[in-house]
C-alpha cells in the first residue's frame, strides 16, 4: 500500500526551498529518516544543496527528535530544520 | 504546577512571579532573556514549530520537576518580530530553598537553548538578514546536566 509523509521545513531550510511543507510518497524501501533525506537530495539541484549535508540538519518525527537511523514506522509528519536557536 | 506560554504577546514579570509565588515555597529563581543590542540590529524574527514547541517545553519542565523539589515552573517564550530590549523568554522556578530554584532555572534555559524548536533571524540596520547559528558554548552548557 502506498504510504505518504508530510514533510515540513523551518528557518533557512524553508526559505531556500521556497515551500514550508509538502506531501511525499514513500516507496516500500524507504524505512528511515535517512532514507527520506536521501530521496529528497536526489530531487535536483536546490534539494541536493540542502539535503546532502545532513550535519547541518535536525529531524523530528511526529514532533519528537529523531536521527537518520530512526524508522519512519507509521509516522505522518517529518520536520526538517537547522539546529535550534531560541532562548 | 507547570505553566507554558508560547506566543507573540509580551509577559509581565511581576504578574508571573506572583502566580508562581502563590504555589508555595519561599525561593523563586527567574531568568529573563531579552534582545541584545550589539550595534546595528534592526529586528529579530523568531520562528517556531507550533505543533512541537509546547510539547518540548513541557518535557523540559517535567524533567526539572522530577529532578528538583519544585512547587512551580513557568516557561514563557515569545515568537514573531522583536526589537532591541524586547523580552524573549522568561523562566521562573519555585522551591523551598534557593539551590533547587536556581539550578533548575539554569537547567531549563540550557536545555531550552538546544532542544526547543525556535529559530532566530536577525535583520541589520542596512536591511541584511541572517539566520543565527547555534553556539558551541550552548551545546556545552546543556551537556553539563547529567539528566
Amino acid at each position: 500500500m502506498a504510504r505518504s509523509l508530510n514533510i515540513i521545513y523551518f528557518a533557512w531550510v524553508r526559505e531556500r526551498l521556497g515551500i514550508d511543507q509538502e506531501e511525499v510518497a514513500l516507496a516500500d524501501d524507504i524505512e528511515t529518516i535517512g532514507d527520506v533525506v536521501t530521496l529528497l537530495a536526489e530531487r535536483g539541484a536546490g534539494y541536493a544543496d540542502i539535503f546532502s549535508d545532513t550535519g547541518k540538519l535536525r529531524f523530528a518525527l511526529d514532533q519528537d527528535y529523531g536521527i537518520a537511523a530512526t524508522p519512519i514506522g507509521s509516522a505522518s509528519e517529518l520536520a526538517i530544520f537547522p539546529p535550534v536557536t531560541g532562548g | 504546577m507547570i505553566r507554558i506560554v508560547v506566543g507573540p504577546e509580551d509577559f509581565d514579570i511581576a504578574v508571573e512571579t506572583r502566580r508562581v509565588a502563590g504555589q508555595g515555597g519561599g525561593a523563586i529563581a527567574s531568568f529573563i532573556g531579552q534582545v541584545r543590542d550589539d550595534g546595528n540590529l534592526a529586528s529579530l524574527e523568531l520562528e517556531h514549530y507550533p505543533a512541537m514547541t509546547e510539547k518540548a517545553l513541557t518535557a523540559i519542565a517535567e524533567q526539572a520537576l522530577s529532578d528538583w523539589p519544585l512547587h512551580a515552573v513557568t516557561i514563557i517564550h515569545r515568537v514573531g518580530k522583536l526589537v532591541v530590549g524586547d523580552n524573549i523568554v522568561l523562566v521562573l522556578t519555585a522551591s523551598d530553598h534557593r539551590e533547587a530554584a536556581m539550578e533548575s532555572c539554569s537547567f531549563i534555559m540550557d536545555r531550552l537553548k538546544t532542544v526547543a524548536p525556535f529559530w532566530k533571524k536577525e535583520t541589520r540596520a542596512d536591511g541584511a538578514t541572517k539566520w543565527i547559528e547555534e553556539r558551541p558554548s550552548d551545546i556545552e552548557a546543556a551537556g553539563k546536566w547529567k539528566n
